[in-house]
């Protein structure tokens, strides 16, 4: 009882800022060079066909990207690399938002949300209780996860749609009251390419129910996830 | 060896020596397209050989397709011989339980994925029958779980028949995530097959690649560098504590203690962020790869791997003394969810789930893959069974990892090799390969054949996980069902590495 009475006096606060930036190595976004040939070796590379050559360039489609690192292996020219920044979700992509600012004025909102792993591979679940830990501290942002669709204003779906859980997200989606947003979280939910096209795999989350935001990232990092559920708060906002 | 069908259950009992070599693993092939028929092979830990002997039985491509089960003989077969008749329609005969295991009710009841005639992406509806098993009588009654659960966790559904409080009688119905893994690798390089092996299950993600590699390293001449091997070990150890320590902190979630659970928490986000730091991946990804890894370890990675072990271990300490000194947690998770010795040893049950029963089973020690013979490290043995024996060997094995890293730190500080990968060269093909690796879970078996073009003919994944969930239905027997969530974190097994 002692020990436990001095782990929680003496512990000091574990909860950092939220940084959308990972350790040196982190396989984050991609960027290309001036030195591209436009050979296209990276896009014939990707497991997942989530590079295409237009104009001789490489475009990635973050949505299916597993961040493998396998088109910045086969660049011929150096020019392809990983930046450390995480990709983050779809709908704030265009606007580079500072996120602590982003973040105070979330505070007194609330979004709830309800987890659905449609076919994953249990990293995104992961990372998504890691959302709840100490550092991270989702609830801060007046976000939490809850035990029902009923209480949900959001599905945070995860894993490709595989045909023994179709059913189960069709009815977890109709069991929730309006309004309500889908999150296709990871490149098996938002892009469903990891695995190619199976006789087990339905698709991506938005073949089965409308997705209104997706988070890049195999799986995302926590920060990643919780920028994502931010932006997320604001389009419930807008919607009520 | 090679037997014929009818045979192959004395050939099995021959082979299992009367349990003193369990069975490993059992899986089908098809090989119509090499001029046979379908096959079953079955694998046998032989610990004094350090090694998998293989069992072999086929069937001609036109039939019967009907053998004596083994399940009668080994209960471990129980689970297999139903994946093979989903997969193949291999059918055991005298099988006690033939229901669907891996294909839920929205397939055809003829439908067999890994034959070679089913094309990988045919989407084909009908209606299987799907039964729960449940106990009848006066007073009794069901309660359904899942598939989709309350908090963060994979989806699996459980049928509990209860007599009051108490569980009488628990089925699991799992491979909801069945993704199709093993008919989506089949065509595919080795190389090629990464992405996806690295991604059948996060927590596992560097044992599993690290078997798949194995077996296809044995197929080539090629000695995999002595740095890649020191790098891959790191990575399995690092592996194995963020599962353990992050798990021992989940497990109090079972009785809602909740100090512990902000620790576990806490620490599991530290080991994370340093596999990230190492790897650029939190879940170790990208790291390995047939013939070697991919990146190196410099000193300063190297000091901060040290420097944050030292900060997990003492507050560890801490977690673990706290728990201990909680009388009635203590209380909660002495004598709850026992599976006895001979119930771990008839189901050949692997990991923590195998040591806290009181089975000396570690692939690092028996099987001696990778350079685990050099390194100094004790197999941690606990006798009860149940939540506490569980937390014990976990605890345990932190420890020994913890001093395992240490190792291994220090022979990467020594060793001035900058060799990280070798060249395969030509793989052979047509030969069965295996590899092995001890996950947190236990080991974990990858079984593959190459086709003449190189490509996978073949790729099975067995999973720490598969031959521990039968036990978890037997542990919770006559527990009562708040005990449940509990018992079941003890185990902490993975879904997504079953269901492939």
């Amino acid at each position: 009882m002692l020990k436990m009475l001095e782990a929680i006096l003496a512990g000091k606060i574990a909860t950092e800022n939220i940084e959308t930036t990972g350790s040196k190595r982190l396989r984050g976004q991609l960027r290309c060079a001036d030195g591209c040939s436009g050979c296209g070796r990276c896009a014939a590379a990707c497991p997942v066909q989530a590079v295409a050559m237009e104009q001789g360039r490489p475009q990635i489609d973050y949505h299916k990207c597993l961040f493998c690192g396998r088109c910045v292996e086969a660049c011929a020219e150096k020019a392809l690399s990983h930046s450390n920044k995480e990709r983050l979700a779809d709908i704030l992509s265009d606007s580079q938002v500072e996120v602590s600012r982003t973040v105070t004025a979330k505070l007194g909102r609330s979004l709830h949300v309800r987890h659905l792993d449609a076919g994953s591979c249990n990293a995104c679940d992961f990372e998504m209780g890691a959302t709840s830990n100490p550092i991270y501290d989702l609830h801060r942002y007046g976000i939490a996860f809850v035990a029902s669709p009923r209480h949900a204003d959001m599905l945070m779906v995860t894993g490709v749609v595989t045909r023994n859980l179709e059913q189960a997200l069709r009815m977890t989606y109709e069991a929730m009251p309006q309004p309500r947003l889908v999150m296709a979280c990871g490149a098996c939910a938002a892009g469903g390419a990891t695995y190619g096209s199976t006789y087990a795999i339905v698709g991506k989350a938005a073949d089965v129910v409308p997705v209104d935001i997706a988070v890049p990232g195999c799986p995302p990092r926590p920060s990643a996830m919780i920028v994502a559920l931010c932006a997320a708060a604001d389009m419930l906002d807008e919607r009520l | 060896m090679l037997v014929k069908p009818e045979n192959l259950r004395g050939a099995a009992n021959i082979c299992s020596g009367g349990g003193k070599h369990p069975l490993a693993a059992m899986f089908g092939a098809d090989e119509t397209l090499r001029g046979g028929g379908l096959a079953i092979y079955c694998l046998f830990y032989n610990a004094e050989k350090r090694s998998l002997d293989v069992l072999k039985t086929e069937f001609p491509a036109e039939g019967p397709f009907n053998y004596p089960c083994l399940t009668t003989l080994l209960p471990a077969a129980a689970w297999y011989e139903r994946e093979l008749h989903d997969m193949f329609g291999l059918v055991p005969e005298g099988h006690p339980d033939l229901r669907p295991l891996v294909l839920h009710e929205s397939f055809p009841s003829d439908f067999h994925p890994l034959l070679k005639q089913t094309p990988v992406d045919c989407q084909c509806h009908g209606r299987r029958e799907y039964e729960m098993m449940t106990s009848t009588g006066e007073g009794l009654f069901e309660v359904p779980v899942g598939p989709i659960h309350a908090g963060i966790i994979e989806p699996g559904h459980f049928r509990f028949s209860q007599a009051g409080e108490a569980m009488l009688q628990l089925d699991a119905k799992l491979f909801f995530t069945h993704r199709g893994i093993e008919k989506a690798l089949e065509g595919k390089t080795p190389w090629e097959a990464m992405p996806i092996i690295e991604r059948i299950c996060g927590a596992c993600s560097v044992a599993n690649s690290l078997s798949f590699c194995q077996a296809v390293e044995k197929l080539s001449e090629a000695q995999v560098p002595y740095r890649a091997w020191l790098l891959r070990t790191l990575a399995l150890e690092l592996e194995r504590l963020y599962n353990h320590v992050g798990d021992t902190g989940n497990i109090c979630a079972g009785v809602g203690f909740s100090p512990v659970i902000s620790m576990g928490a806490r620490l599991k986000e530290y080991l994370m962020q340093l596999n990230e730091l190492l790897t650029g991946s939190r879940f170790l990804r990208g790291l390995i790869v047939p013939g070697g890894v991919t990146m190196d370890a410099d000193d300063k990675i190297l000091e901060e791997i040290d420097d944050v072990l030292k900060e997990v271990e003492k507050v560890y300490a801490d977690m673990v003394h706290i728990m201990w000194e909680q009388a009635n947690f203590v209380n909660r998770i002495r004598t709850t969810g026992i599976v006895r010795e001979n119930t771990a040893f008839d189901l050949a049950m692997v990991g923590v789930g195998a040591r806290a029963s009181g089975i000396a089973r570690d692939s690092r020690k028996d099987m001696g893959f990778g350079i685990y013979d050099e390194l100094d490290f004790d197999v941690v043995v606990e006798h009860s069974g149940d939540v506490e024996a569980r937390i014990k060997v976990r605890v345990g094995e932190v420890a020994q990892s913890l001093s395992l890293v240490r190792q291994l730190i220090a022979k990467l500080r020594r060793n001035a090799d900058t060799e990280l990968q070798a060249d395969l060269g030509q793989l052979r093909a047509l030969e069965g390969s295996w590899g092995i690796s001890e996950s947190a879970r236990g080991d974990n078996i990858h079984w593959l054949l190459l086709d003449e073009n190189g490509r996978l003919d073949r790729c099975f994944i067995r999973s720490a996980s598969y031959p521990n969930w039968p036990a978890l239905t037997v542990a919770v027997q006559g527990d009562i069902i708040p005990d449940f969530p509990l018992i079941n974190k003890s185990f902490e097994l993975c879904y997504a590495c079953i269901d492939r």
